[in-house]
């Protein structure tokens, strides 16, 4: 499993019913049903993610993220996963505000805008970022909200969401051991957000 | 690859002495059911598919007759296709009410030796799904590994999983309805109203005579067929040309081509058709609401069925809000569902069609039914 889904899936509490936005071709759902006695449902458009996250029992129906989430009823969810899908959306705010209303508990991962290389990038160079995290050139990013992690909290907040627990990840997708200059040293972050 | 020669069979499933009981209470006697089947039950008897057949489709699903008839869903069902008759053994049975074997309003009614005619008792979805639970019985089978339905078909998928989900471990529901919108009855109603006020009608008792109501079932017909195409396929399909030339005849004779395809399309009908059939299979639609049991949606996610919901983009006579409304009262009720909306100029003929995704969906979950085939859910 890719190195992000793997401390998504352990944010999820065992035997929760999970809603996967974004869900790909559905390894993670796939890994919570047979590991963790979850049970649940993903959102994707992608055809041939779609195809694939049928073929391996994973059900999976097409909504636009943005538009779509009021085909969802309240507190249907334990848990909402947002996996590096809140930086590709047109709506983010309202999105969150959606999923609160769908979900008890989000797990959101999102690139970090404010890793130091990126920061480098734009001061040094002069350049819109380009890294491992944020593969894309600037017009034809799928990344089109970018944040850095306290512009992330504050909008959490905002939409109030308590931040249970930070995990941050390296550029790699592997834990970093310690908390310390979190803002510039995370590529990525996962979060477990409750309301 | 097709299955080659088909043949459909015949069997009476409820004799005089034990006749069917309609959910209205009445009974109807005999009832026989034309059915065909593909591929092999296995010793278990755990790969059995059982196709649900729409408004006006028969028991040839699949396959090719001796006078080179091919089946109405021939390019999903056979070998090596999404319904793989090399894997499954596919059920395919003309519906109750219907007039291709099935006993229906055509039919003689013992207590007279006459047709039913209007006589024939009103049926209901929940008496189709009897129906074909019995003829599931006679083959052998207690569990369908899968029932799969398009349109109407897709509405007795709908209705058989939400009464006895133990026996359906999974559905696959496309271009269907889980209750018909206004708009929906108004267009049925005036399909009745066509085949019940053409004079040759004679209140229902026209097979006693040798006269047809030919004019109202025909535009009933024709009326259905545009309900079924989209705007965009019969603007691609013959835009505003004529007939002959380019130079308008400017009378009220067939003059587009659009007409004069109608008009073939109406009257073809009449070779294959029941006005009686139309009415009572119509009517049936109009009443069905199977959510309207609170229970069923439990009882589904209790049974650990599963569900494909297909709809199509170009669909406006179950528009993708309809499949929506499946998917949605499924999903809330905790029942595993997959949904999607394919893209297709088509329209409602979408379902018998070949649109890029729609196939390789249902092959997806066919695939993963059949490798689970046999487990039930915990």
């Amino acid at each position: 499993m890719r190195p992000d889904l793997d401390v998504v899936a352990g944010l999820v509490p065992t035997g929760s019913r999970v809603l996967d936005l974004g869900c790909g071709d559905g390894e993670l759902l796939d890994h919570l049903f047979h590991e963790s006695g979850c049970t649940g449902t993903g959102v994707e458009i992608e055809d041939r993610a779609v195809v694939r996250a049928i073929r391996r029992g994973v059900p999976v129906i097409e909504l636009d993220v943005d538009t779509e989430l009021s085909e969802l009823a309240d507190d249907s969810y334990d848990v909402v996963v947002l996996s590096r899908t809140l930086q590709a959306l047109r709506r983010p705010a309202d999105v969150l505000a959606e999923i609160r209303r769908i979900g008890r508990r989000c797990v959101v991962s999102v690139p970090n805008f404010g890793l130091w290389k990126h920061r480098a990038s734009l001061v040094v160079r002069g350049r819109m970022p380009v890294s491992r995290e944020l593969p894309y050139p600037w017009f034809e990013t799928p990344n089109i909200h970018l944040s850095t992690l306290p512009d992330l909290e504050e909008l959490f907040a905002a939409r109030d969401w308590t931040v249970e627990t930070r995990l941050l990840l390296d550029e790699r997708g592997r834990r970093l051991a310690n908390e310390r200059l979190a803002n510039l040293r995370a590529g990525a972050a996962v979060y477990l957000l409750s309301r | 690859m097709s299955l080659g020669a088909t043949a459909t069979e015949r069997v009476v499933l409820f004799p005089e002495g034990d006749p069917l009981r309609l959910a209205s209470g009445r009974t109807l006697a005999p009832v026989e059911v034309a059915f065909q089947t593909y591929g092999t039950l296995s010793p278990q008897a755990d790969n059995a598919v059982f196709v649900c057949h729409a408004l006006t489709g028969d028991a040839h699903a699949a396959g090719t007759t001796p006078d080179g008839r091919v089946g109405w869903w021939d390019n999903l069902i056979g070998p090596g296709k999404p319904v793989d008759t090399d894997r499954f053994f596919v059920i395919s049975p003309n519906l109750l009410g219907g007039c291709q074997g099935t006993t229906g309003p055509a039919s003689t009614d013992p207590a007279t030796g006459r047709p039913y005619g209007l006589d024939f008792p009103l049926i209901q979805m929940t008496d189709f799904v009897t129906v074909h639970r019995s003829l599931m019985h006679h083959l052998g089978v207690r569990r369908l590994a899968a029932a799969v339905g398009g349109s109407l078909g897709g509405m007795q998928v709908v209705q058989w999983m939400a009464e006895t989900p133990e026996e359906v471990a999974n559905a696959v529901v496309v271009a269907a309805s889980s209750r018909l919108s206004a708009q929906n009855i108004a267009f049925t109603a005036v399909a009745r109203e066509a085949i019940m006020r053409d004079p040759d009608f004679a209140d229902g008792r026209y097979l006693e005579s040798d006269r047809r109501p030919d004019i109202g079932l025909m535009i009933a017909r024709m009326m259905a067929h545009i309900t079924y195409l989209s705007d965009q396929a019969l603007t691609d399909k013959f835009d505003r040309r004529l007939q002959h030339g380019a130079t308008p005849a400017l009378g009220f004779d067939v003059d587009f081509q659009v007409e004069s395809y109608l008009r073939h399309q109406g009257e073809s009908f009449l070779d294959r058709f029941d006005a009686l059939s139309y009415l009572y299979l119509t009517r049936v639609m109009d009443y069905y609401d199977p959510f309207a049991d609170p229970a069923a949606v439990g009882r589904i996610a209790e049974a650990g069925t599963q569900a494909l919901v297909v709809s199509f983009d170009s669909d406006w006579r179950f528009s993708t809000a309809h499949s929506r409304r499946i998917v949605r009262t499924l999903e809330h009720g905790r029942v595993p569902v997959s949904f999607r909306e394919i893209s297709s100029p088509a329209g409602h003929d979408s379902f018998l069609l070949t649109p890029p995704g729609y196939h390789e969906t249902v092959r997806a979950f066919l695939d993963r039914a059949y490798d689970e085939r046999g487990a039930r859910a915990a």
